[in-house]
């Protein structure tokens, strides 16, 4: 299966401290991956890595099969000011920012599009409320209503269900859905692994390095499981440098 | 009626200075309004009236120099205003300090630093005026400049708008789309330091910030979106500007304070009778909806 995206020997550190270690993987292209581990394994890290929001400090990120990744990214902590005074509608629109730039108008099309996105997410009726409005369920709504509209290629999701009720998780695990149907790479970060068996046919288990990864139920054996969990989250002032070659 | 036409037109009819007073606190208030209004949403009230008294060492500088000129203490106060806010915002960057903390510091040392410079050479009605504004100094030259600052803020803001609206509230989602944040606040911050030049020749450099904030303020216990709360705040600024100047001319008192005051009085108002989040509303709350 061909790679969407391709980690070579990826480090990420912070004030030295190795966040990600050392993690060479191939993403496949056009399915839904799980990164699985337990807090403080390095997961949002690397896909913070994949966006270009923190830089690797060794090693690099490829994209094959593009010049110019097309990426949506849904962080875990969004740092959206829910009391800034603008409509649902109005941020929905921003997925379209490829096409509309800074400057440019949102025409009819876009609109449409938006407005479809809103439908798809269950938020009929609401594209004139203002964000401040929304609870944190339908907040995560909007949020994948803008992905959508970002008809991006690649989408990762950092922790999406996080305090969302069964039945938006169903609704929004059914746009995952929807968007491996479309063949688009999907990288998601879950702790339920329940729902990455059930949802997800890839897995990257990661404890600051990667412990396995492939098809999900060879990545989530339980003695894999094990080894993650035994994972120091100490940090480690004595810690030698590490050279590359090195046995960790 | 004659009273009132004499209280309220016969000063802009007879006295040169106050027309232009008024056209300068009328342009003043069209530019300054949806910068106000992203002062707020930013979350920048304080920083930005520690920037307005940045511009005071700049001023100074300039008075020292050129005298009660305004062209060289209009471009000191730009140049300082500048300064300090990419000063105050490196600080913050490459230290432990917080930009809340290193813009205090930084106005305490302009303030300081620019009544000492006015004292070296001017007299105190020199400081008393460059502090509280004196409309009696609005020449065409400052009038031209408050117009074009008013006309150079409505096309600057109208292209970063977007960019700036995304900033304020999901700084995250530009970066994520690689657009370069930063860029967007720091035209935003030169566009907010050039109205409070602007202003300051009206207002003083103490309370040049006031037409830009408190009309932006108030508007927000009316309005809920960027663009209203912009509308809302347009007039009040104007008419902060109109009442104002009236009041400096009968009572014979500065017009930096009297400005401010009257927009003190619209920011009171709306705090107890607003729509939103108002007094009003706290005391006595319409009663709740079925859904």
């Amino acid at each position: 299966m061909s790679a969407a995206l391709r980690l070579v020997d990826v480090t990420v550190a912070y004030e030295r401290h190795p966040a990600v270690h050392h993690v060479s993987v191939d993403i496949p292209e056009g399915a839904c991956t799980a990164v699985v581990g337990p807090n403080g394994a390095g997961k949002s890290t690397l896909l913070k890595a994949m966006v270009g929001l923190v830089r690797a400090v060794q090693g690099r990120i490829e994209f094959p099969h593009r010049t110019r990744a097309k990426i949506a990214y849904l962080p875990q902590q969004s740092d959206v000011d829910r009391a800034f005074p603008i409509s649902i509608l109005d941020m929905v629109l921003l997925g379209r920012w490829h096409g509309i730039g800074a400057f440019g108008a949102a025409g009819p099309a876009d609109i449409d599009g938006a407005m479809h996105a809103i439908d798809a997410v269950g938020l009929r009726g609401f594209e004139r409320r203002p964000l401040a409005t929304l609870s944190a369920g339908q907040f995560q709504r909007a949020l994948f209503a803008r992905m959508l509209l970002q008809d991006a290629e690649i989408i990762l999701l950092d922790e999406p269900f996080n305090a969302i009720d069964a039945r938006t998780t169903a609704d929004l695990l059914a746009l995952v859905k929807r968007w491996r149907e479309d063949h688009r790479t999907v990288v998601c970060v879950l702790h339920d692994l329940d729902q990455v068996r059930a949802h997800f046919p890839h897995t990257l288990l990661m404890a600051r390095e990667l412990i396995a990864a492939g098809p999900t139920e060879q990545a989530l054996t339980a003695a894999n499981l094990l080894r993650a969990r035994a994972m120091a989250e100490s940090w480690d002032d004595a810690a030698a440098v590490c050279h590359p070659g090195e046995a960790a | 009626m004659e009273f009132l036409s004499d209280f309220l037109v016969s000063p802009f009819v007879e006295h040169g200075f106050m027309r232009r007073a008024l056209v300068a606190c009328l342009a003043l208030s069209i530019g300054s309004c949806t910068v106000g209004v992203f002062l707020i949403l930013r979350r920048m009230s304080l920083m930005g009236d520690a920037l307005a008294h940045a511009l005071l060492p700049g001023a100074a500088i300039g008075f020292l120099l050129g005298g009660l000129s305004l062209p060289a203490m209009s471009a000191g106060g730009f140049v300082a205003g500048i300064a300090t806010a990419l000063l105050s915002g490196m600080v913050a960057r490459f230290t432990a300090l917080r930009e809340d903390a290193s813009f205090a510091a930084a106005y305490l040392t302009a303030l300081a630093l620019g009544v000492m410079i006015v004292s070296l050479k001017g007299s105190t009605v020199d400081l008393m005026h460059i502090l509280f504004g004196s409309i009696l100094a609005v020449d065409d030259l400052s009038l031209s400049l408050v117009a074009s600052t008013a006309s150079l803020t409505l096309l600057g803001m109208a292209a970063i708008y977007r960019p700036l609206v995304v900033e304020c509230f999901n700084p995250g989602f530009l970066a994520a789309v690689g657009v370069r944040g930063a860029l967007y606040h720091y035209a935003f911050l030169a566009l907010a330091v050039l109205n409070m030049v602007a202003a300051f020749q009206a207002l003083g450099t103490l309370m040049a910030l006031g037409l830009l904030l408190l009309p932006a303020v108030a508007a927000s216990f009316w309005a809920r979106q960027v663009v209203t709360m912009s509308l809302v705040a347009l007039p009040m600024a104007a008419a902060s500007g109109f009442v104002g100047l009236l009041i400096s001319y009968h009572a014979g008192v500065p017009s930096g304070p009297a400005i401010v005051l009257v927009a003190s009085l619209f920011y009171v108002v709306s705090l107890l009778l607003g729509t939103h989040d108002s007094v009003r509303l706290r005391i006595a709350p319409p009663a709740h909806l079925r859904a």
